[in-house]
């Protein structure tokens, strides 16, 4: 495995059961379950950004969630490379490394206590994620606290005003004295993130941490997460909707689709160059602040609507859905309604860092 | 004369901890089959506009001042009964935000849309089912809808049926809240195309309501930008769009994250909207206007007209003489 890698995620599977109606459980019928991620892969390099993009219910929240150690890990493995202190901790504990990775599908949940401070997570919503009876001095000084970093308090404190400097929280003294009900959405986001860095994290996990603000304030956050993963060599998961704050947020793009990934690479170069139909219909249905639009009504090319996790369609999950597999249904069909197509290099041309699963662009074997 | 006339709109909420200026003398028009939007960040009065012109406003507020008048009558001086029995929901109605979510588990369908039909149009069971299968023809759901439950549809399903109920007693004004919040985007695509044909093909005027600039941008014909309780930018879409005159309009158009074009640093406002109980001194957005100077503080501006129906409030439009258009 390369150097610079820090996060190799193979084939993971979330899979939460679904509770059996009485008579399905006396015809003994199998426990069905919601396969929330579904085989998935991806690799992250160290200082690196990846956005996850997908509608609800694609499974991005859980991806992020199973990094985290939050969800059971069903199958399928989540090697990470910790800091060089966290090695001895983990060893300590007697957890095995292979090349220096730890599976974090294999620990058990006390032994990820010392990876929670190398993964964080910056939530959604800033007015639940933040303890209303913790000022924000006591929110910050939380973690340092739970993972023992700081030999004194003052130390710790030092440490907390600095880490509101980095988030322009200023002057650190008087914000570290207050309650977040009396910071506006924004601030409150932006002790979230202070959060999240004061560990010095390896990876930040950030799930959907603009969508609940204003237009006018969100271009703010996302410069400021970008200054310090850049800053502190860290890696970020991105996890949205919107495919152009994507665009702003990231380096890399993985789109999701029913617990798959569909398609990655290059975030400019998939929004300009999208292979796969399903990326395709979500560019298409990106609205651009241009009033000319309201003149036209245009279909976006997609049929019907996104299936229950419970039941995925066989063959391509995608294919009841796939406009591109009608226009081409004699060559596709023994392909897309039999055979799950893997995520893997385009036949046409593209960057070499592009990756789709689709039977119309991929190899058929 | 149009269809509907805002003037003055006032707008207060009396709370324990002082008196929210949520609307502040608002003014607008809208011709038949035309369609508004109103754009601005959350708690700039956006939705309490939506709630005064269907004569809703939620206690501990109330309309102060100005007057709304649908086809010339003045509703701000109509009761309750009258209001319901000759404007709400016959001459505007209302999509409103997170409405989806409100439908009444135990009944169908069909019966919730048919239920108005019963008891105010004086419907037989059999005719108001006809027509609230036809009003969900028109939204894009088959007959078979009528006998389903709302937990059996997804939530564009249950959006388009709450566009339905908006539609039933056949409105000249449609106001849709936020009518996309919570639908992922090829659900919100298809909802926004759902609307622009029902404003085509019945001529039905709308005021779309989103603090989303690229949403309102798919449908409005003119655009009122809004800051804390007052119209500070108000013009044809392609102006207000295409050349924004106000500071705050320029910058919230820069601070929208495209898709397409050259990728442009996104431009933030930094600060947030101020508390409306207290608004400051002059003009409201100074705070945070990166052009304010020594006027902006002491003096409220009065909106400009820069241009044939194209307004801004902002003493740097006074002072370059763009207001001599």
């Amino acid at each position: 495995m390369s150097k610079d890698l820090l996060l190799d995620v193979e084939n993971l599977k979330v899979y939460f059961p679904v509770r059996r109606s009485i008579s399905e459980f006396l015809a003994m019928k199998p426990r069905r379950f919601v396969r929330a991620v579904d085989g998935i892969s991806f690799k992250i390099r160290i200082g690196e950004s990846l956005c996850l993009v997908g509608e609800s219910g694609s499974g991005k929240t859980t991806t992020g969630k199973a990094i985290l150690g939050l969800v059971p890990i069903s199958g399928g493995s989540v090697k990470y490379r910790p800091k060089e202190e966290t090695v001895k901790v983990l060893r300590e504990e007697g957890v095995e490394f292979v090349d220096g990775f730890v599976d974090i599908a294999k620990l058990r949940f006390k032994q990820m206590k010392p990876l929670r401070k190398e993964i964080q997570i910056v939530f959604q919503d800033p007015y639940g994620s933040l303890n209303p009876r913790y000022t924000i001095g006591r929110i910050l000084e939380e973690p340092l606290i739970i993972h023992g970093i700081g030999e004194t308090s003052e130390e710790r404190i030092e440490m907390v005003a600095r880490a509101l400097e980095n988030v322009k929280l200023i002057p650190p003294e008087d914000f570290m004295e207050r309650y977040p009900h009396q910071l506006s959405g924004g601030q409150r986001q932006r002790v979230a993130i202070a959060r999240a860095f004061i560990t010095n994290p390896g990876l930040v996990i950030a799930d959907e941490p603009v969508s609940m603000l204003d237009v006018s304030i969100r271009a703010e956050i996302l410069e400021l997460l970008n200054t310090l993963r850049e800053k502190n060599n860290t890696s970020m998961i991105f996890i949205t909707h919107d495919l152009a704050i994507a665009r702003y947020a990231c380096e890399r793009i993985a789109i999701m689709y029913l617990g798959k990934i569909v398609e990655i690479g290059d975030v400019d170069m998939v929004i300009q160059n999208p292979i796969h139909p399903y990326t395709k219909a979500l560019i298409e249905a990106i609205f651009e602040p241009d009033p000319s639009m309201r003149h036209k009504i245009k279909e976006i090319p997609i049929k019907g609507e996104i299936p229950s996790a419970v039941n995925i369609p066989a063959g391509c999950r995608f294919h009841p859905r796939c406009v591109e597999l009608d226009q081409d249904r004699k060559t596709l069909e023994s392909y897309c309604l039999m055979k799950e197509p893997s995520l893997e290099k385009p036949i046409i041309d593209a960057e070499p860092e592009r990756a789709v699963a689709c039977w119309k662009y991929i190899e058929r074997r | 004369m149009a269809l509907l006339e805002v003037r003055d709109l006032q707008t207060y909420f009396y709370t324990i901890r002082g008196i929210v200026k949520a609307v502040d003398k608002v003014s607008f028009d809208l011709e038949k089959g035309e369609v508004l939007g109103l754009a601005g960040e959350s708690g700039c009065g956006k939705s309490t506009i939506a709630w005064s012109l269907l004569g809703l406003v939620p206690p501990p507020g109330r309309i102060v001042g100005g007057s709304i008048k649908i086809d010339g009558n003045d509703i701000t001086k109509m009761g309750e009964p009258e209001i319901r029995r000759k404007i709400r929901w016959k001459k505007i109605s209302m999509i409103f935000q997170g409405a989806m979510n409100a439908l009444t588990p135990v009944y169908t369908i069909g019966y919730q849309i048919a239920e108005p039909l019963i008891y105010h149009m004086g419907l037989s069971k059999k005719e108001a089912y006809e027509r609230a299968a036809e009003l969900l023809a028109s939204v894009g759901l088959s007959k078979e809808f009528l006998n389903r439950y709302p937990h059996q549809l997804s939530g564009g399903q249950k959006q388009r049926v709450v566009i339905a109920m908006a539609l039933v007693l056949e409105p000249d004004i449609v106001i849709a809240d936020e009518p996309t919040t919570a639908l992922d985007v090829v659900v919100q695509y298809q909802v926004i195309n759902l609307l622009k044909r029902i404003n085509r093909e019945k001529k039905i005027a709308m005021i779309v309501i989103s603090h989303d600039l690229s949403l309102i941008a798919q449908m409005a014909d003119k655009v009122a930008i809004m800051y804390a309780g007052r119209i500070v930018e108000y013009g044809p879409s392609e102006k207000v769009f295409n050349d924004p005159q106000h500071p705050y309009t320029q910058l919230l158009l820069k601070a929208i994250p495209r898709l397409r074009g050259p990728k442009e640093k996104l431009a933030y406002i930094p600060g947030q909207p101020p508390d409306l109980r207290n608004p400051p001194t002059g003009c409201r957005f100074h705070p945070r206007c990166p052009f304010a100077f020594d006027r902006c503080y002491k003096e409220d501006p009065e909106l400009v007209k820069l241009d044939k129906n194209h307004y801004a409030s902002c003493f740097l439009l006074e002072e370059k003489g763009v207001g001599g258009l």
